[in-house]
């Protein structure tokens, strides 16, 4: 069974992003990059059903110029086969992104695609689902389990209040939520095997997928300061505060 | 100009994610309708007809809508929304589930979490775990939004006598079907809906500490919370999140407990009314965002103020 998983190249997610004095975007010079911490959960997954001998091959693919090609080498390293970099100029949004992803599926022909649940960056959790709905696939989203049955996979689904597990034919799709597993780290000998992986380069154009714009960024701002409130001494100052100066309890 | 409004439900009751919703969707100008998706979900709809300020209520009630399942749902909204301009839905882990294969469907963006609406084709959305707020404008014709509930206030659930219509067109792709349901049993009220959030972190040690919180929340009728670093620990469930990657609370009071205040946790409660932080390290980055900090080892402060409540 060949598995493909999306990466996606973030600003790590130890760095405080600031808006440009201009506010015209976000200021990532000098920033480190790192891949995004749900698709590295998705990549572990991956690799644990290669091991568990359920996966024959692990797929890597990433939407993004070439610096993109460094999280690709991570997923290498992390025990993927070899990689694929749909090379985009500028950062693609998340329904363009699902086209060349359904390009790849096309040519690949996964019988699971496990992406994260959402990016650090643009927090908007659509990608997984987008690419299910353009490929006709079912999907798995918020994962914290993931079990191979036959032709169907078991999915425990983080949901409201608790877990919801549902059964998909394959090929289906995954995204990861935090609980799935506990990603590795890649050691020096496989991140330097990882260096002689195969790693294809298409574009939008060798997918058949058009470029196209639906969202404008128009400016980006900070958010609201809050107030730094006071200390209080003890708990019977708290409590008297709360109760008659921000009367909140009774 | 036309808005369809997703309902949040669990077949037997409408949440109160929908009026958030509908408050959001009044910004945009247009006329409101609901659509109630579910399996014997009748009582929702009858709840949703009594919203003020909503048009109809369309009810789609089938077996294969019962789950909820993202592949059936979505063909079923893709289907409606032809006939509306707007679709909004709030940004629940359900509707997140199948809200962008609508989009897909339909072949538009989607605008994910919105906090604010500037116009008809321009909003405003957090990214970056809320670091920053980007104005996004849509160039599509048909507008496929997720809602942050909790920059909303909702509309009242009663005053309105909106006419109730069903849907009677089936949508099941074949392709999913529902196994089990694990869903914690609490008296307490949901996280997101909760006037009062008590949350722990890492500084609570252990999953078993947890049952500190217990009597406050009881005394305080809250919901209890638990940041990234409790739940990546072990401690807590992950349901109980407080935080980019989890839930999005704004209650009147906030308590957080040997919680150091990383960015992800902020994101998704700084936008309380008033915050307590109860943490031993006076230098922690929550009693930056805090009304009223308490510099204390909470194994201490926590049945003292138990006690005093």
């Amino acid at each position: 069974m060949k598995v493909l998983v999306a990466v996606k190249r973030v600003v790590d997610y130890n760095v405080k992003v600031r808006a440009k004095a201009d506010g015209s975007d976000v200021d990532l010079n000098n920033v480190k990059m790192a891949i995004n911490p749900f698709c590295e959960i998705a990549v572990e997954e991956a690799v644990r059903l290669k091991e568990a001998g359920v996966a024959t091959e692990v797929i890597a693919v990433s939407i993004g110029d070439k610096s993109c090609q460094e999280q690709i080498r991570t997923a290498l390293a992390l025990g993927a086969d070899r990689g694929i970099q749909v090379d985009v100029e500028t950062a693609a949004e998340p329904l363009v992104v699902a086209k060349l992803l359904k390009g790849v599926v096309d040519k690949e022909a996964p019988q699971l695609v496990i992406l994260g649940k959402q990016s650090i960056d643009g927090d908007n959790n659509q990608t997984g689902q987008m690419l299910g709905a353009l490929a006709n696939m079912p999907q798995g989203t918020f994962a914290s389990e993931v079990v191979i049955d036959g032709d169907k996979v078991n999915v425990t689904r983080e949901v409201d209040g608790g877990l919801q597990t549902v059964s998909l034919t394959l090929p289906a799709i995954v995204t990861t939520d935090l609980r799935l597993n506990e990603p590795r780290y890649a050691s020096l000998p496989n991140i330097m095997k990882a260096k002689k992986k195969q790693l294809d380069v298409y574009t939008a154009d060798d997918l058949g997928v058009t470029v196209t714009k639906h969202l404008t960024q128009v400016k980006v701002v900070p958010p609201p300061e809050r107030q730094e409130g006071i200390k209080v001494a003890d708990v019977d100052e708290l409590v008297d505060k709360l109760k008659n100066e921000a009367k909140v309890i009774s | 100009m036309s808005t369809l409004v997703i309902a949040e439900h669990d077949n037997s009751s409408l949440k109160a994610a929908t009026l958030n919703t509908v408050a959001a969707a009044q910004q945009l100008g247009a006329d409101i309708d609901i659509l109630v998706v579910g399996g014997s979900c009748g009582d929702v709809a009858t709840a949703a007809a009594a919203v003020p300020g909503v048009g109809k209520v369309l009810v789609a009630d089938n077996a294969a809508y019962e789950h909820q399942l993202a592949e059936n749902v979505s063909q079923l909204v893709a289907e409606v929304a032809t006939g509306y301009d707007n679709v909004l839905a709030p940004a629940t882990p359900n509707c997140k589930n199948f809200m962008p294969r609508v989009a897909a469907l339909l072949d538009v963006g989607q605008i994910s979490d919105i906090i604010a609406v500037d116009s008809p084709d321009t909003f405003q959305r957090p990214i970056y775990a809320g670091n920053v707020i980007a104005t996004v404008q849509s160039a599509d014709a048909k507008k496929v939004i997720t809602v942050r509930t909790t920059a909303f206030d909702g509309v009242p659930a009663e005053g309105g006598s909106a006419s109730v219509e069903s849907v009677d067109s089936v949508h099941d792709a074949g392709l999913s079907s529902f196994v089990s349901e694990e869903v914690a049993e609490s008296d307490r009220p949901e996280l997101t809906s909760a006037s009062v959030v008590i949350s722990g972190g890492r500084g609570m040690q252990n999953g078993e500490n947890f049952k500190l919180l217990d009597g406050i929340a009881d005394k305080l009728n809250a919901a209890i919370g638990a940041s990234r670093a409790a739940v990546d620990a072990g401690f807590v469930p992950n349901d109980m999140q407080v935080g980019q990657t989890g839930k999005i609370v704004a209650p009147d009071l906030y308590i957080a407990v040997g919680i150091s205040g990383a960015i992800q946790h902020l994101a998704g409660m700084k936008d309380s009314k008033v915050i307590v932080a109860i943490n031993k390290d006076e230098d922690a980055p929550i009693f930056q965002v805090s009304d009223y900090g308490l510099v204390a080892d909470l194994f201490e402060a926590l049945p003292e103020l138990e006690s005093k409540i």
